[in-house]
């Protein structure tokens, strides 16, 4: 029986949505208590100092890309694990896809053999929603569910076709399946790299309308009024989809929302010169449309954030804008970059840990994400202001793909762990 | 020195000092072209590289003669035919061509940022011949001369732009630059041919060419891509050359001295009106590729000189 006791801890909890001083006991890798004041040590329990710094629920990211199958040489399990590790995350939720796409129970297993063996974080898995990822045929949702799949969907792919996609949400009520989908009409946002606008047009990049968000969003509510699915957008970014989501969940759909950290934290202009890494799938959008999703998070219309970790090698990326593959890593960025809306007063630390941590949770059924007695000890414990510059080349990601490189951050993680265990400790 | 660049990427980081340095040098090349005097001692001993992985005839022969009248050897890479094909990237081609150690490096490209991507990678002076939907910056210096030797002079004149807008590298160029230069422009296109954004460029934006047209000093036509002429931009040709072809009638709402341009390749019939084309009291169409040799004369040894004064600097 194994005790530890965090004294001396700024306690970040998203259930009260409170920040304040405490202690709080973990035994047998489960929170047994938290206190305002410490008290007494158990016999035998170790004591941790935190020196008044944050202890927060461990992040649950959603939507991470580890490139097994088919692409180790951009991510393994490896080192997607460690990456979470010292990011702060305790749970990776993983996309399917990969090469092939997770669509069977076979290859679930496969994926769930892989990180157990080697990520030192806890791995859940998500399975594609159409054989392939194709739009045509719905995969065997309930054997996936029964081989530990905790959502289903196309990533980055929508489903044109809306009779195939109503009856894989018909099918997947039946299951209270989650459906993940993305919202982004396909035929507008065909070929587009950026968002479309002033700086498309002088860059002379094919652009999207950021209302192809609102189109498919809209489309998706349809859709959900008609067959009642359990249903999350992965990325609402665009200021123009956000009254329509607050309708749906008004309406009382099963909808929620995510986005992720580099849409709440980076615009169009960021692309400057042609500057691949800040190529991404949905674009970046105006500066307006930023801040509007952070006030959308702020009030939890937005339900959650995630890093949408996807990797890349340098060959992807050293191409031509066009050509260049999409997408950013995120997993040890994602706190310091969420931190910066902290810092610059848009969100608190306890509604940031409500998207990061508890919403996640709540949304796959999961005990953790909250600093609760019962509640599984997946913890961070880090300092929100220590400042550092951050280095690529440093990155426990195979890919170094970030749109951070270089640029000063604050926000450190002292101390991670998994159902208690002490899995990254930083300095 | 009022001309600094390292390489000609576009017109937006080109400051007007440095444009209009530009254009006199050439203004000069182009008088000394027309009388017969030759230039092979500019750029002797330096060579050139042309590499279009984009078909182009009059650009490229535009550019190979110019290199060939100051002296430099000249080598031409289609581009299209080789090492791409063998998924060779461009980083990569540009790599090799570097170690080649050419001096200066003429490139079209069909992707936006793809010249200013390879311009990272060499150590000679990059001009861009075209980049995607980007810039094309020798096709607005020659505009933008042709304007000045027309009118006499290159700020405050009303100069519209007329068609494809949308998917036009000249038009970004030439907004650019006259912008730069302190001109009116006048932006005339069907809304489907129009940039996203247009409203914050700075110009004027009309979608009626006899609204637009009307007093300018400069007509500027633009080429319509084939494959953007059956309904899915603009219904037809038909369609589109009796609402936006610069014909007698629309012309006549302009100044009576008003100069007519294009970039070339003419559609006759489509954008422009054939007989409007050829008036050689109105059209400056062949004024504008003879001052396309002496602006890129100009450009190569404007970047030459800065070349060969970098290097002086590294051998001392």
């Amino acid at each position: 029986m194994t005790q530890t006791l965090f004294i001396n801890a700024r306690l970040i909890d998203p259930v009260a949505l409170t920040d304040s001083r405490g202690a709080l006991l973990m035994r047998n890798g489960k929170i047994t208590a938290v206190y305002e004041t410490a008290p007494t040590p158990p016999k035998g329990a170790s004591v941790i100092d935190c020196g008044g710094q944050c202890l927060a629920p461990g992040i649950i990211d959603i939507g991470v890309k580890v490139s097994e199958p088919g692409e180790r040489h951009k991510e393994s399990f490896r080192t997607a694990g460690r990456a979470a590790a010292a990011g702060g995350v305790t749970t990776i939720v993983t996309r399917p896809d990969t090469s092939p796409a997770i669509d069977t129970p076979e290859t679930l297993e496969f994926v769930a053999r892989r990180a157990a063996l080697d990520a030192p974080v806890n791995v859940l898995p998500m399975a594609a929603l159409t054989k392939g990822r194709d739009g045509r045929e719905m995969t065997e949702i309930g054997f996936l569910q029964d081989a530990g799949a905790v959502a289903f969907t196309d990533c980055d792919r929508v489903i044109s076709n809306t009779k195939v996609f109503s009856r894989a949400l018909t099918y997947a009520r039946s299951l209270d399946a989650l459906v993940i989908a993305h919202v982004q009409d396909p035929g507008l946002s065909d070929g587009a790299a950026v968002t479309s606008g002033k700086f498309a047009s002088l860059r002379g990049l094919p652009g999207v309308s950021p209302m192809a968000e609102r189109m498919a969003l809209d489309r998706d509510i349809a859709l959900l009024e008609m067959t009642g699915a359990r249903y999350h957008a992965d990325q609402i970014t665009t200021a123009r989809a956000l009254p329509a989501l607050e309708r749906a969940k008004r309406n009382g759909l099963r909808i929620t929302a995510g986005i992720g950290i580099h849409h709440l934290t980076l615009n169009e202009l960021d692309v400057a010169d042609y500057r691949t890494f800040f190529k991404l799938k949905p674009p970046l959008r105006s500066e307006d449309d930023r801040q509007a999703v952070v006030q959308a998070v702020a009030d939890g219309l937005i339900d959650i954030i995630s890093s949408m970790h996807s990797p890349q090698d340098e060959e992807s990326k050293r191409l031509p804008f066009e050509e260049a593959a999409s997408g950013a890593v995120g997993l040890e960025t994602l706190l310091p970059a969420a931190l910066r809306l902290y810092h610059a007063d848009a969100i608190d630390l306890p509604r940031l840990f409500r998207a990061l941590s508890l919403n996640p949770a709540h949304l796959l059924g999961l005990a953790a994400g909250r600093l609760l007695a019962g509640a599984p000890a997946d913890l961070i414990l880090f300092d929100p202001d220590a400042p550092f510059q951050l280095d690529r080349a440093r990155l426990m990601s195979k890919s170094k793909n970030t749109p951070f490189d270089g640029a000063r951050m604050q926000g450190k993680v002292l101390g991670t762990w998994v159902a208690g265990t002490r899995i990254w400790e930083g300095h | 020195m009022t001309f600094r660049a390292k390489h000609l990427l576009g017109i937006e980081h080109l400051h007007p000092t440095e444009i209009t340095t530009l254009l006199d040098l050439a203004d000069s090349y182009a008088d000394h072209n027309r009388r017969g005097i030759a230039h092979r001692d500019v750029l002797a001993g330096l060579t050139q590289i042309n590499m279009f992985f984009e078909s182009s005839t009059r650009t490229q022969a535009s550019f190979e003669l110019a290199g060939k009248r100051l002296g430099a050897d000249v080598m031409n890479m289609g581009m299209q035919a080789s090492s791409i094909k063998k998924g060779e990237t461009l980083i990569d081609t540009a790599l090799t061509l570097n170690a080649m150690r050419p001096d200066l490096l003429v490139v079209r490209h069909p992707h936006s940022g793809a010249v200013d991507l390879l311009a990272q990678k060499v150590n000679c002076a990059v001009l861009n011949a075209g980049d995607g939907k980007h810039e094309h910056p020798t096709q607005a210096l020659l505009d933008a001369l042709t304007i000045r030797r027309a009118k006499g002079r290159l700020h405050r004149l009303s100069i519209a732009i007329c068609g494809d807008i949308a998917h036009s590298r000249v038009a970004r160029s030439n907004i650019m630059l006259l912008g730069k230069m302190e001109n009116r422009i006048r932006l005339i296109a069907p809304p489907t041919l129009m940039p996203a954004g247009v409203s914050e460029f700075g110009c004027e934006v009309f979608e009626n060419m006899e609204e637009g047209l009307r007093d300018v000093d400069v007509v500027m036509m633009l080429r319509l891509q084939k494959e953007r002429m059956d309904g899915g931009f603009i219904p037809s040709e038909r369609e589109y050359f009796h609402r936006y072809g610069l014909d007698a009638a629309k012309l006549s709402h302009a100044k009576p001295d008003a100069i007519v341009m294009h970039p070339g390749p003419m559609n006759r019939g489509v954008e422009i009106d054939g007989n409007i084309a050829d008036d050689i009291n109105r059209s400056v169409i062949q004024e504008q590729v003879e001052m396309g040799v002496a602006v890129r004369m100009a450009a190569m040894d404007l970047l030459a000189r800065n070349l060969r004064a970098q290097r002086q600097e590294v051998m001392v």
